[in-house]
């Protein structure tokens, strides 16, 4: 469903941190992408999720190839993706409680009233009890602030997730539990998901296939 | 190790935070351990349990709305009912080196790595001259595998290997007998995780001329992988309380953890079972009158409405009885 061809990325033209990296995502499937920080995985991982656009290559979501990004790519486009980062807190708005977090992407494409059902339901999927939706970041622990951005990802039933470094701040538990929410939702939708990080085994024992940074270009 | 006795000897430790509206958050309470020379513990649990809360207690950095109760040993001086001026002049950096859990956000980021040792070095040492003092701020690099030819950076043009490295060396600057991390490695690739903490099980290993028998690391963690690595004994902490004290081997192979929270975790691991322990751990300040697990534990009965007697492990039915490990 997506493919990635000779992509080249950065932040200032003459000096990209991705250089011609290709990567395919079947429908459905699952691709673990290992690589050590400050690689350039994260920026390729934006890219694929259509938040930053590319210096050159092809992006092709169906087949299609993508012509713009972040705010520019149309909406079906853009809301075929779900996204989780590391650190929680850089990703939250501090001055909205949870439950107003979670729904932020129905607000935004103009659904707004199916805000309290979605909440609703995704809350207890995620591990999520209703006296944490009335609060805000700073009243949660790291944990339970990962629990809500990952059902924020999932609220407009993206067709791919992109978790990059998901679980990286937190403890063995809470760790597993967000997996096996990725996991529920992917079973139970047939998502694709492309999840990045550091750490070899989480990504074997999570995905179907685990491809190293360093074959891809 | 049994013969030394500890460096720092913890009893009956508990914090409490007072809140608008006459609220009680139980951060900790009744921790009892301790840590000898040569030796690592390493303190383990979810984000929240209060790892930290401990350690700022250990450091005399509470907040003005704490409350401690018990005792905290560092040889003769109570660490908890020690006054500013005590703490600051002779326990932070001097008893206790605090090996810092985001070590850009505690080097100064306007001054050299050089300029900062050098400082801590005239503040924590009898050292004095110029040349003296930029002799023993190499030094302290180097025990910290700190390179030389770094020396002049700033922190900002440091990897996160290197800042690291430049906040041990801070740390071992007044060549305290105990020190203290806190999430050394936390948001660190696997390869610098298992470098750091290597690092820092050297400093516990080596003997000093002031620290014959090594010095005492007390580790905070929720990196059950770093623990395993270095820990020589467990302390697993849930909600507030210190549930399990195991020796890391036994902990991490066979028996296994015996209280049903330790094995829990373990089982969460990617390379064990990989399934989490089912719900949250419980609010603070709103904790149930007995064992606070009790929502969460497979082997839970009546019994666990009450408190389980503390001890190494505290629950009233502990994996691999006393009577089986005799
Ligand atoms: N200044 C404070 N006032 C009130 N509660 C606090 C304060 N600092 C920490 N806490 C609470 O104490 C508990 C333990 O926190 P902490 O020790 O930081 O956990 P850990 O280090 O295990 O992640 C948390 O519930 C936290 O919200
Ligand atoms: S005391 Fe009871 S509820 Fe608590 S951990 Fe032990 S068996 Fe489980
Ligand atoms: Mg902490």
């Amino acid at each position: 469903m997506l493919e990635l061809r000779s992509i080249t990325a950065g932040y200032t033209r003459d000096a990209p941190v991705v250089r011609g990296v290709s990567l395919t995502v079947a429908a459905g499937e699952s691709v673990g992408l290992l690589g050590p920080s400050g690689c350039g995985k994260s920026t390729l991982a934006r890219v694929a999720a259509l938040l930053h656009r590319p210096d050159s290559g092809t992006l092709l979501l169906d087949g299609a190839p993508v012509r713009h990004w972040r705010h520019r790519a149309p909406r079906d486009q853009r809301t075929a993706f779900g996204v989780v980062f590391q650190q929680a807190r850089l990703s939250a708005d501090p001055r909205l409680p949870l439950s107003d977090l979670i729904a932020e992407p129905l607000r935004a494409t103009g659904r707004g009233e199916d805000a309290p059902d979605r909440v609703a339901e995704l809350a207890p999927a995620v591990g999520l009890t209703p006296d944490l939706l009335t609060r805000r970041p700073h009243e949660v622990s790291d944990g339970q602030l990962q629990r809500a951005c990952l059902a924020r990802a999932l609220v407009l039933r993206p067709r791919m997730l992109v978790c990059d470094e998901m679980t990286a701040m937190l403890d063995a538990s809470t760790a597993a539990a967000l997996v096996a929410a990725v996991e529920d939702y992917r079973a139970a939708t047939g998502a694709a998901l492309l999840a990045v990080g550091h750490d070899r085994t989480l990504l074997e024992r999570w995905c179907d296939r685990v491809v190293h940074w360093d074959g891809l270009s | 190790m049994d013969h030394l006795p500890p460096v720092l000897s913890v009893r009956g430790l508990s914090v409490r935070f007072l809140m608008p509206g006459g609220r009680r958050v139980a951060a900790v309470t009744g921790a009892r351990f301790d840590v000898a020379a040569g030796e690592c513990l390493a303190l383990i649990g979810e984000s929240g349990c209060g790892k930290s809360v401990l350690a700022s207690a250990l450091l005399g950095l509470l907040p003005g709305n704490a409350q401690t109760a018990g005792s905290a040993l560092l040889g003769d001086l109570d660490l908890l009912a020690a006054d500013e001026r005590t703490l600051a002049r002779t326990v932070r950096g001097r008893l206790v080196g605090l090996v810092p859990q985001s070590p850009a956000a505690h080097l100064t980021p306007v001054r050299t790595v050089r300029s900062q040792l050098e400082e801590t070095v005239a503040a924590l040492t009898a050292t004095r001259s110029r040349a003296a003092l930029r002799t023993a701020a190499e030094a302290a690099a180097a025990r910290a595998a700190f390179p030389a030819d770094h020396l002049d950076r700033h922190p900002h043009e440091l990897s996160g290997g290197l800042a690291q490295r430049a906040a041990t060396a801070l740390a071992l600057v007044g060549d305290a007998p105990l020190l203290l991390a806190d999430e050394p490695t936390t948001g660190l690739d696997r390869d610098l995780v298992d470098r750091t903490v290597d690092e820092l099980r050297r400093h516990v290993d080596e003997p000093s001329t002031a620290h014959p028998g090594g010095r005492a690391l007390l580790m905070i963690t929720h990196d059950l992988a770093a623990a395993a690595r270095i820990a020589d004994r467990i302390a697993v902490m849930y909600a507030g309380r210190i549930v399990e004290l195991a020796d890391a081997t036994a902990f991490f192979g066979d028996p296994g953890p015996r209280h049903p929270y330790g094995r829990g975790l373990l089982q969460a691991l990617p390379d064990r079972a990989f399934t989490p322990i089912p719900g949250m751990p419980p609010e603070l300040g709103d904790l149930p009158d007995g064992c606070a697990f009790a929502a969460r534990c497979d082997r839970v009965t009546d019994a666990c409405a009450t408190q389980p007697p503390p001890g190494t492990v505290a629950c009233h039915h502990p994996h691999v009885p006393e009577d089986v490990r005799a």
